[in-house]
């Protein structure tokens, strides 16, 4: 058995602990962040309030743990999104390779590139106002070429090996080729994109909801918390710098689980180090 | 060489065309009736009449769409609905904070990332290395938006050697201007630099161990000159591909930080113009974002062709 | 004038070179010969200094009274390209992409010498025109990708001779090069040596090679050096058995070859296969290729039929299309007289099966060895009941044992592969196998093994092999026919023995000519 990466661990150690505190906000928070208590406002962390309250007397730590919710949900939908989407047509480019269809989705694929998610958000809010969901869509399309390319990149090379000859050989079909021996062989790559696409989703969406684009008050969220605090940036910084760490400490632990995936998954360094 | 770009340059073509029909659409056929979308439940038949007729919105969707094309190209943007001047002239004005801004932070992104990877990359599985490589982690999570409070946290509240916001004009001469959008530039490059050496790193240290590296060796090169004269170019080629995808994330990312530094650049102006419904602005504001990518992705291609003789086919 | 005395190195304590003692005088070529894994280019790269990190060499590389082992890495980048240089095998990647030949043999010369840049090119020129590329036909600058392999491999050489070396090593120069290109590069080796009175330490698995070429030999195993001598006197008594053993590997012949049945399996009629060429004007039909051009032949029952051609002259495309993987322009191909095509039914593709090149991109590294033998069953719509017994009997008929079935590929070696790719090949019982170069990457020993398992398995099963490769010493020790094919045409067809001792075709007496050969004297022994 391989030693696991030591980023593996500091990363999972990370992003679970975060992951866990949201999850038991669901069950449990220290206090209720719909009801406001002005009298409590502004408190500095104390034993009753950990890291204080904000404005309208609403427990922080409370908030951070609700708020993380739509942050990862966002991110994991908007994943889920390009994964679903982008995968298949990355495959379908690569197992026809050179034809008008491989043209017409990697084409597509450029022209996303030049809507950045941002601008995504938007243009759909200027249609439709801002919600939670915009930032889902917004997001998830831009990742949809992401993963387009990386799977038809990898599957290209999957391609020109032999075993795929055999298995022609064999009378098997593009698309069962393309699931039974590309899929397995490139899982290794858009795993480790996915966690690269999760930590960035978190990000994204932390800059669509501080802006106004993403999700909407009450609904906490971290990018919203770091909006909300920045007019008291002046006088209690600590209100802005929580959440932040918060995204920090998620992008931070997501992108080392990714980097230390890359080093287990990846033959070439894994026989390096045996 | 020409045929390559001439191919790009047809691509590039195309997909501003296909983007400008994405962009119509959203905001001027899923709507229904702009006119009324942007007065609000409101307003009385009259005005919305009016404003349908201002707006030239009674023309069917195809002669809109011409004319507002038309218009772009000959650089007549429409008229904002709320500022009451022609859009063209926001645009200009908003664009002189907007873009030297994000050239300024590409700058100064590729200036430290090229440098610092280099270093990891030839001081590989070295202190150094590691360090640098913790940095760019560290870098690569910070959300910029928040990077910038903190800044403004540090070198305006507490030591104030900057000021926390606005911006003077280049009226008030460089210096000022400049020294205005240092620590917004700074935010916006910092992550995009983690990102741009670690792949600086990657890719050069994938180049080392290519066979020609081995042949330079063998000519009696150290591994300094090796480095400098083969190994760089080379390594060149994949971080330049990010450069250009940077570029859309300094632009969209310098909408978001002109807001906490309270710049009037285009960020401000799309932002106002979405509450406010002004869709003229939000429709022509998206297109020149969008135009700047592809625009920039196209200089990229070119660059390739520079760097990569194998792009170049001899005539 | 380099004298290697107890040459020792090892890569994080697992010994790679032991004893090694060799000398080279000016002038002198010296063969090291080995199969791979035997330390023959870590050799090479010990004398350069150039070995991997972590590695550690002890003894002495003594050259002209000077001890490179132990030399600061400065004290050897002088020597290095000046007095002592050194080309590889793979000329497709030991060239720079991103800069013109002219700079980068120009290079030689200003980083030795203080030379104008002009001056340097002008040096360049002449040595480039030296080694058979004149500045008329192929100017200083060209990019490498504009050359085909065996010009990369000029430039090479011209970079390593630029300033006159003393010595010269040649690790496996020729190893990816066609036959004809080969005999043309190792002429050139041969005339620079005496030319310019150097060094030549030529390293190559084949024996064939050194024969023609060295002055005296060495023979490499496993890290040591287990017998040197002058060549035609070590060829003659052949005293050490590994030698011995060597040799015959590489000219095995496995016992009878298949008397076939008159019956036509295969007939292919005037095939014509074109491809698409990247288009040079932007509107206008892309101009096609021809890679196979009317190609006629016929494979009988049980029969042996060699295919023979250099890379690029379609054999390849025209396996491709027998195994029904791709649809010809003109003409046709028949299998018991019915049509192959992409689209025919897949009971007539159950009758044809391939083994590759590759040992190792012919399989799915995920899958299991039991699923990869038994992916041609899905040839018969479900596999059936007993598909595991099947399985394990093909995998007994290629000499592995049953419990290989459980496990992965990358667990068995390459030779131990190319069984599980023959097993896979003959589980549905074909009978025809196309044989794609399927021997042409491994080793001389075990490529032995393997033409006796095939040998076997023909006369047991009664299978037709279409064997198809570029090395015309193996096509000749297992085929009863052969067909020659240049620029997508059969230029010449007839019994093996025949066209090789007999070629009609010109094209056929340069490559019999141009492969290098043991002379037939020094094997009397």
């Amino acid at each position: 058995m391989t030693r696991l990466p030591v980023q593996l661990w500091i990363g999972a150690a990370l992003s679970t602990s975060l992951l866990a505190a949201v999850l038991i906000s669901f069950l449990w928070t220290p206090y209720d962040v719909t009801t406001l208590n002005i009298a409590e406002k502004l408190k500095a962390p104390s034993a009753s309030y950990l890291l204080g309250t904000d404005h309208f007397g609403r427990d922080l730590l409370s908030m951070l743990m609700e708020g993380g919710r739509i942050s990862i949900s966002v991110a994991v939908l908007a994943v889920g999104i390009g994964m679903g989407l982008g995968v298949p047509l990355g495959l379908m480019a690569a197992a026809n390779r050179g034809s008008w269809l491989d043209e017409v989705i990697m084409r597509g694929n450029d022209l996303i590139f030049a809507f950045p998610s941002l601008v995504i958000a938007i243009l759909i809010t200027a249609t439709f106002g801002p919600s939670a969901t915009n930032a889902i869509i917004a997001i998830g399309i831009f990742n949809i070429p992401v993963f387009a390319r990386v799977a038809r990149g990898g599957a290209l090379t999957i391609w020109t090996r032999e075993f795929i000859m055999a298995a022609k050989v064999a009378g098997k079909g593009k698309i069962r080729i393309s699931v039974e021996h590309i899929l397995p062989n490139i899982a290794n790559l858009l795993i480790v994109q996915g966690t690269i696409q999760f930590s960035l989703g978190i990000l994204a969406e932390a800059g669509l909801s501080y802006v106004g684009l993403g999700a909407q008050p009450p609904t906490p969220s971290w990018g919203r918390m770091l909006a909300d605090a920045q007019t008291m940036i002046y006088t209690t910084p600590r209100l802005a710098i929580a959440p932040g760490l918060a995204i920090v400490a998620m992008v931070l632990g997501l992108n080392l689980i990714g980097d230390g995936l890359r080093d287990l998954l990846d033959p070439r360094i894994r026989r390096a180090r045996e | 060489m020409l045929r390559y770009l001439i191919t790009r340059a047809l691509s590039l073509g195309a997909s501003l065309v296909v983007a400008s029909l994405v962009i119509f659409t959203m905001i001027e056929v899923i709507p229904g009736d702009p006119a009324s979308f942007m007065l609000g439940l409101n307003a009385s038949e009259d005005t919305v009449a009016a404003l349908r007729d201002e707006l030239g919105l009674n023309g069917t969707l195809s002669t809109r769409y011409l004319n507002w094309i038309g218009g772009l190209v000959a650089g007549d943007f429409g008229t904002s609905y709320t500022y009451r001047v022609p859009v063209a002239e926001l645009v200009v004005e908003r664009l002189q904070v907007s873009l030297p801004l994000a050239i300024f932070a590409l700058l100064l992104s590729t200036l430290i990332a090229i440098p610092v990877g280099l270093i990891a990359a030839t001081r590989r599985g070295e202190m150094t290395d590691y360090t640098i490589m913790g940095a760019t982690q560290m870098g690569i999570a910070v959300p910029n938006f928040w990077f910038a409070m903190l800044l403004v946290l540090v070198f305006a509240v507490q030591l104030r050697w900057f000021s926390a916001g606005g911006f003077p004009g280049w009226d008030a001469g460089i210096g000022p201007a400049l020294k205005s959008l240092t620590l917004p530039a700074i935010a916006l490059a910092l992550p995009q630099a983690s990102i741009l050496a670690r792949v600086m790193r990657s890719s050069l240290l994938d180049v080392l161990h290519q066979d020609y590296m081995r042949t330079a060796r063998a000519k009696g090169l150290s591994i300094a000159q090796a480095t400098r004269r083969h190994a760089l170019r080379n390594a060149l080629i994949p971080v330049l591909t990010i450069i250009g995808l940077q570029f859309s994330f300094l632009l969209a990312g310098a909408i978001i930080i002109e807001n906490v530094f309270f710049l009037p650049g285009l960020g401000r102006l799309i932002f106002q113009a979405i509450t406010q419904r002004d869709l003229v602005v939000v429709e022509s504001v998206v297109m020149l974002l969008v135009f700047a990518v592809i625009l920039v992705t196209f200089l990229v291609d070119v660059a390739y062709a520079v760097v990569d003789p194998r792009l170049r086919r001899r005539a | 004038m380099i004298d290697l005395q107890n040459l020792s190195v090892s890569i994080h304590d697992t010994p790679i070179l032991q004893d090694v003692g060799l000398s080279i005088a000016p002038g002198q070529v010296i063969g090291l010969v080995g199969e791979s894994g035997s330390g023959k280019s870590m050799t090479a790269l010990a004398v350069m200094g150039l070995l991997p990190r972590g590695a550690k060499a002890s003894g002495q590389i003594m050259f002209d009274g000077l001890d490179l082992n132990g030399l600061d890495d400065d004290a050897l980048c002088s020597l290095r390209g000046r007095r002592i240089s050194m080309i590889f095998q793979e000329p497709m990647t030991a060239l720079n992409p991103v800069q013109t030949i002219g700079d980068q043999v120009a290079e030689c010369a200003r980083i030795h010498r203080t030379i104008s840049r002009d001056g340097a090119l002008r040096l360049a020129a002449e040595k480039l025109t030296r080694v058979g590329l004149p500045q008329d036909r192929v100017p200083l600058d060209r990019y490498p990708h504009e050359l085909s392999g065996g010009q990369r491999q000029r430039v090479c050489i011209a970079m390593a001779i630029a300033l006159h070396p003393d010595l010269l090593i040649a690790d496996e120069p020729t190893t990816a090069l066609d036959v004809t290109t080969q005999a043309q590069i190792l002429d050139l080796l041969k005339e620079l040596v005496a030319e310019e009175g150097m060094g030549l330490l030529l390293i190559t698995h084949d024996l064939a090679v050194v024969a023609g070429m060295a002055d005296r030999v060495a023979v490499m195993r496993k890290g040591k050096i287990v017998e040197q001598g002058e060549t035609e006197i070590l060829f003659r008594t052949m005293s050490h058995p590994y030698t011995r053993q060597l040799l015959e590997a590489s000219n095995h012949a496995p016992a009878g070859i298949a008397q076939p049945s008159a019956a036509p399996l295969l007939q292919v009629n005037n095939a014509i296969r074109d491809y698409p060429l990247p288009r040079t004007r932007l509107l206008g039909p892309a101009p096609q290729f021809r890679a196979v051009d009317g190609v006629s032949f016929t494979l009988n029952k049980g029969e042996s039929l060699g295919l023979v051609g250099e890379s690029g002259c379609g054999k390849s495309t025209l396996s491709r299309a027998i195994l029904g993987l791709e649809a010809l322009q003109g003409g046709d191909i028949l299998l018991n007289g019915d049509p192959i095509s992409p689209d025919m039914d897949t009971a007539r593709r159950a009758g044809l099966q391939v083994v590759f090149q590759d040992p190792y991109g012919s399989f799915n590294p995920r899958w299991k060895v039991e699923k990869l033998v038994a992916e041609p069953f899905h040839l018969l719509g479900a596999r059936p009941e007993d598909w595991r017994d099947q399985v394990r009997q093909a995998l007994a008929e290629v000499g592995l044992p049953g419990e290989a079935m459980t496990r992965y590929p990358h667990e068995f070696s390459g030779g131990q592969r190319q069984r599980i790719a023959i097993a896979r090949a003959l589980i549905l019982r074909p009978e025809l196998i196309v044989l794609d170069e399927a021997v042409s990457a491994l080793d001389v020993s075990i490529r032995a093994d393997i033409l006796d398992l095939l040998a076997d398995l023909q006369a047991k099963h009664g299978l037709a092999y279409l064997f198809i490769s570029h090395d015309l010493g193996v096509v000749r020790n297992v085929t009863g026919r052969v067909l020659v094919m240049r620029a997508g045409q059969i230029v010449e067809e007839g019994e093996t023995e025949t066209v090789f001792t007999t070629p009609q075709h010109d094209y056929t007496r340069n490559l019999i000519n141009a492969a290098p050969k043991i002379p037939p004297a020094w094997r009397t022994a």
